[in-house]
């Protein structure tokens, strides 16, 4: 039995193609993935990531206990409000998922992680919780829904469709998020664009969805999701990185902080390596289309794509691959696809900002 | 979900038209198109290509998937339909007029041994379970 979000009854209603992601029964689009994804560049477009899972981190040792837990430096958050990206390793340095943390108050952090990892995510958090600071409590919130709402118009959408909202969130910067009760309210995404990312109760998720449809907020399935964060350059779970490889060779070495004296799970190990591979950006020159798994063959080394796809804003196929860390800018490299060798030029990443080419 | 009577099918999802000239159109169905989304390319076979029943003989790929296109019969690529080389997304617009490639069969008759829309129907539902 697959699990539903809040929303499920009204992606139907919308003509959703559902697809089990995860476990969960997810819309993969609403008819056109290439449509939703050019809606969002140009317009606003919501998308329903409550098979995200929200984690509250409660009690006086909680920037303590993130500190001990997170890659990322939980110091660099002191507004409260405050969001940074980072990764969650395990004592080999290895991904254990990805995450933003939210700091609402010295005693109040709110994790989101993803929803193929949660119960994971959840049970080692628990461990090192009770190993660390039993009083700490760890708090999963099903009962919230999570919805994105993202493109260049997104932020002035959301207003006009809960006008109330403007006031508390119109001065939020990047990465800043503000409690706006029953809201939650980031200004973070997935996409590359602006826009709000939106934790409110499940049970009134429906009702502020359809408020965002009236003012012409359109659906946006999972699918445009991934070509939309692939253009932008973020990584995905299970994707670009797990727990075989560690930030330092996931194009992530920016969210890890080695210089501080701070210790953290699997500080230790990344110390140690040698990192020999990196994520890179390929963009294909030859006709065809770019996909996970495929062999990519250099004069540096051999590599692999983690993440390809058709980019629909730059109209040709690119992808995320871990390629030899020497490999130049520029460099020319073939790519194996079926009984075929493609070229491919490697690029630095994101290759789509705020609905503009970088490459 | 359309399926012409006039036209037969694969197991595979290919549409099979027997024309005038002996020659025989191929392209994908309806419901291939549906399962994989919207198109962004096509690789064609070369003209003059021989094929056997079954070979795999061009690729579409959507944004979501790759997907091998197979020869229903045995016989030479004749044609190739170069509009909807460079524009895939026909096939998700009309996926019986967006025709792939044509053959010319070693053996005329082996069309006849290809599933009706009836039978194919059937194997579309018995995938919805």
């Amino acid at each position: 039995m697959l699990k539903q979000t809040a929303l499920n009854a009204a992606h139907r209603a919308m003509g959703a193609k559902m697809v089990d992601f995860s476990g969960w029964d997810m819309p993969l689009h609403y008819g056109s993935q290439i449509e939703e994804h050019h809606f969002v560049r140009r317009d606003a477009g919501m998308f329903d990531v409550s098979h995200m899972l929200a984690i509250d981190v409660e009690g006086a040792l909680a920037r303590e206990f993130l500190r001990h837990l997170l890659a990322n430096n939980v110091d660099r958050l002191q507004i409260p409000g405050k969001a940074m990206y980072s990764c969650l390793l395990n004592e080999q340095g290895g991904v254990l998922d990805d995450l933003i943390v939210y700091y609402l108050r010295e005693d109040w952090f709110r994790i989101v992680v993803n929803a193929a990892t949660c119960d994971k995510d959840l049970a080692w958090m628990q461990a090192r919780r009770d190993e660390f600071a039993s009083s700490l409590t760890l708090t999963p919130r099903r009962d919230r829904a999570i919805i994105a709402v993202q493109g260049p118009h997104a932020r002035e959408k959301v207003w006009q469709a809960v006008p109330e909202m403007r006031g508390v969130t119109e001065l939020l910067k990047p990465f800043q998020a503000a409690d706006c009760a029953p809201y939650f309210v980031g200004r973070t995404g997935y996409t590359g664009e602006d826009g709000f990312e939106i934790i409110l109760p499940a049970n009134q998720a429906e009702k502020f969805w359809q408020a965002l449809s009236s003012v012409g907020v359109k659906p946006i399935g999972l699918g445009a999701r991934d070509t939309l964060r692939l253009e932008a350059g973020m990584n995905l779970y299970g994707q670009d990185m797990d727990e075989t490889v560690t930030p330092l060779e996931s194009g992530l070495a920016w969210t890890v902080d080695l210089i501080a004296e701070r210790d953290f799970i699997g500080k230790a190990e990344l110390k140690e390596q040698v990192v020999t591979r990196d994520l890179f950006g390929l963009v294909l020159i030859d006709k065809g289309v770019l996909r996970s798994h495929q062999q990519v063959r250099t004069t540096y080394g051999d590599g692999e794509i983690t993440s390809g796809s058709f980019a629909p804003t730059l109209d040709k196929s690119i992808a995320l691959a871990r390629l030899p860390k020497t490999i130049p800018l520029g460099e020319l490299v073939q790519v194996e696809v079926r009984d075929k060798l493609l070229s491919a030029k490697v690029v630095k990443y994101p290759f789509v900002r705020n609905g503009k080419s970088l490459i | 979900m359309t399926i012409p009577n006039d036209l037969k099918y694969t197991k595979s999802h290919e549409w099979v038209r027997a024309e005038a000239d002996g020659t025989v159109t191929i392209g994908i169905t309806q419901h291939a198109q549906d399962l994989l989304g919207d198109m962004v390319y096509v690789e064609s076979p070369e003209v003059g290509r021989k094929v056997a029943a079954n070979e795999e003989c061009a690729v579409v790929e959507s944004v979501k998937a790759a997907s091998d296109v197979y020869a229903p019969i045995a016989g030479e690529v004749v044609a190739v339909n170069e509009a909807v080389a460079n524009k895939p997304e026909m096939i998700n617009q009309d996926a019986y007029g967006a025709w792939m490639f044509r053959l010319k069969p070693d053996n005329a008759a082996d069309v006849n041994a290809l599933l009706d829309a009836t039978a194919y129907k059937a194997v579309v539902d018995s995938e919805a379970h």
